[in-house]
C-alpha cells in the first residue's frame, strides 16, 4: 500500500507515482513557509545562492511550535501551501524535486510540475502532534532572526504523505 | 463593587492558553470520534482515525495538538459592578498570553505590523473583544485562532431580497472555496445580522459554541443541521482528500439588522476548533 520514499530523491522515482499514493518518506527534507520563500526569492534576485541545494530536495511547508527539553521539535503539521504559489515555479524550475503541504496550488504550480517532473505532496493538516514523531533531528540552517519561519533541516523517517499533484499534473483535489 | 485584580486574569489566560492547545474540548473530541466511525471513503476515515491519534499524543506528551497554536483571540463578558484593580485590564490580558505561549512551548505566530511583518516574539497582542453585562463577574472565552482556515474566512453583504437561500449560497461558497486549505473537518461559525463588523464578531462567537448544541432560536437551528448537510454532501471530506465529513458542526448566531442590508460572516475554523471559558 504505502510506497517508501528516500529524499533526497530522483526524478524518476517522482514520475512513479500517482495522485492518491500514500508514501512514506525518509531522509533529509528542508522546511520554509512564507518569509523563508520571500527571502530565498530575495537571495535569488540579487544573484547569491539558496542556503541549501535544493536540487533534488523536498520543501516541507511548516513552521515548527517549540520543542521542549527532551524534545527534537515541537508541533510540526503542514502549512497551507498556496501562499508559497508565488515562489514555487521558479523554484521548482532550478530543480526543486517535492513540495510538502496541505491545500490547493495555482495552474502556474501545476504547469511547473509538469515541466520539471515534479510532485505534490499533502501531509494531514492539523496533526502537528502525530507527525512531529516522525522528526528524528532538527537544526536551524538560514534566517534564524525569523524564529519559527526559519529554514530547519529536518531528518525524517516514515513521515507519512498522499501524492495530491503528481508529475503528470493529476490533481487528487480535483478527482 | 466587587474588586478583582486584573494580575488574576494575567494567571487565568496564561493557563488557559496552554491547556486550550494541548487539549481539545470534549464536544469536538466526540464528534471527530463519531465522524471516524460513520465517515464511508477509506481515506477519510484513515485521515479522521490519525487525527484522534493526533489528539492523544497533543494531550499525553505536552505537544500543541497543531503547530498553529493561532492568534490569541479573547471574549469578556465584563460584569458592570466589577472594578478592576492592580493595573491595565489590556495589558494584563497580553501579559498573560506572553507568559502561556512563552511557558507552554507554543508558537508565536502575530507579527507587529501586517506589512513590515516583523514577529513580535511573544504571540502578542491578543484580539479583545469586550462586552459589559450585568452582574459582579467576569467571563473569559479564550479562543486561538490559527490562520489556514481564518484566511477562508468570508463577509458577504446580500441584499434583503436574498433572504435565506442567499445565506445558504455564501456558507457554500465559503465553504467550498475553503476546500482542503481549512483542514477539514471544519467548524463553521456563521454570522447573520448586525452590520460589517458585527457579523464578523458574531462568526467567530458562534465557532466557541460547543458542536453539539443547536440554535435556540428554531429557524435557525434548522438551518445549521441543513447547511451541515449541503456542507457534508460536497464531498469534499477530511483533508479535502474526499468523504462525507467536511465539517462537524454549523454553527449561527443573529442579530437584528438594518431595512437595507442582510449581513453574512462565514468563519471557518478547523477540526482544531480550541475555546475554553473561565469565570472570574
Amino acid at each position: 500500500m504505502e510506497i517508501k520514499l528516500t529524499s533526497p530523491i530522483e526524478k524518476s522515482r517522482l514520475s512513479e507515482l500517482r495522485a492518491g499514493d500514500m508514501v512514506s518518506i525518509s531522509g533529509t527534507i528542508y522546511t520554509a513557509r512564507d518569509a523563508a520563500h520571500k527571502r530565498m526569492e530575495e537571495a535569488l534576485s540579487s544573484g547569491k545562492d539558496l542556503p541549501f541545494d535544493i536540487k533534488g530536495n523536498i520543501i516541507y511547508y511548516m513552521g515548527p511550535s517549540p520543542a521542549r527539553e527532551g524534545q527534537v521539535i515541537g508541533s510540526a503539521g503542514p502549512t497551507t501551501a498556496s501562499r508559497m504559489d508565488k515562489y514555487t515555479p521558479k523554484l521548482l524550475d532550478l530543480g526543486l524535486a517535492a513540495m510538502i503541504g496541505k491545500g490547493k496550488r495555482t495552474p502556474e504550480v501545476h504547469e511547473a510540475i509538469i515541466r520539471n517532473g515534479a510532485v505534490y505532496f499533502a501531509a494531514i493538516g492539523g496533526a502537528g502532534a502525530l507527525l512531529s514523531k516522525c522528526i528524528k533531528e532538527c537544526e536551524v540552517i538560514a534566517y534564524e532572526d525569523l524564529g519559527t519561519e526559519a529554514i530547519r533541516k529536518l531528518r525524517v523517517e516514515d513521515f507519512p504523505c498522499i501524492v495530491v499533484i503528481d508529475s503528470t499534473g493529476e490533481d487528487l483535489y480535483l478527482k | 463593587m466587587r474588586e478583582i485584580k486584573v494580575s488574576e486574569i494575567t494567571d487565568k489566560i496564561k493557563n488557559m492558553c496552554i491547556d486550550v492547545n494541548l487539549n481539545l474540548s470534549d464536544d469536538m473530541r466526540s464528534a471527530l470520534k463519531e465522524a471516524s466511525q460513520e465517515e464511508d471513503s477509506e481515506l477519510g476515515k484513515h485521515i479522521l482515525k490519525q487525527l484522534e491519534k493526533n489528539l492523544e499524543i497533543a494531550s499525553s506528551e505536552n505537544i500543541p495538538i497543531c503547530q498553529d497554536t493561532g492568534m490569541a483571540v479573547i471574549f469578556l463578558e465584563i460584569g458592570q459592578d466589577v472594578h478592576l484593580t492592580g493595573g491595565s485590564l489590556e495589558a494584563a490580558i497580553n501579559e498573560g498570553v506572553r507568559q502561556g505561549y512563552t511557558e507552554g512551548y507554543l508558537r508565536k505566530s502575530v507579527v507587529s505590523d501586517p506589512l513590515i511583518r516583523k514577529n513580535t516574539g511573544d504571540n502578542t497582542p491578543a484580539v479583545i473583544h469586550e462586552k459589559i453585562v450585568d452582574g459582579d463577574k467576569i467571563k473569559i472565552t479564550l479562543a486561538p485562532k490559527g490562520f489556514g482556515s481564518e484566511n477562508m474566512s468570508r463577509v458577504f453583504m446580500l441584499k434583503p431580497a436574498e433572504g435565506i437561500e442567499g445565506v445558504k449560497n455564501a456558507v457554500l461558497t465559503a465553504v467550498k472555496d475553503a476546500g482542503p486549505n481549512a483542514c477539514p473537518p471544519m467548524v463553521v461559525g456563521v454570522g447573520i445580522g448586525g452590520d460589517f463588523e458585527k457579523c464578523a464578531i458574531l462568526a467567530k462567537l458562534a465557532l466557541t459554541r460547543k458542536v453539539n448544541e443547536s440554535s435556540e432560536i428554531q429557524y435557525v437551528a434548522e438551518l445549521e443541521e441543513e447547511l451541515k448537510e449541503k456542507i457534508n454532501n460536497t464531498g469534499i471530506g477530511p483533508g479535502g482528500l474526499g468523504g462525507k465529513t467536511t465539517c462537524l458542526a454549523v454553527n449561527i448566531n443573529t442579530y437584528p439588522t438594518h431595512i437595507a442590508g442582510l449581513p453574512v460572516a462565514v468563519n471557518i475554523c478547523c477540526h482544531v476548533n480550541r475555546h475554553i471559558s473561565c469565570i472570574v
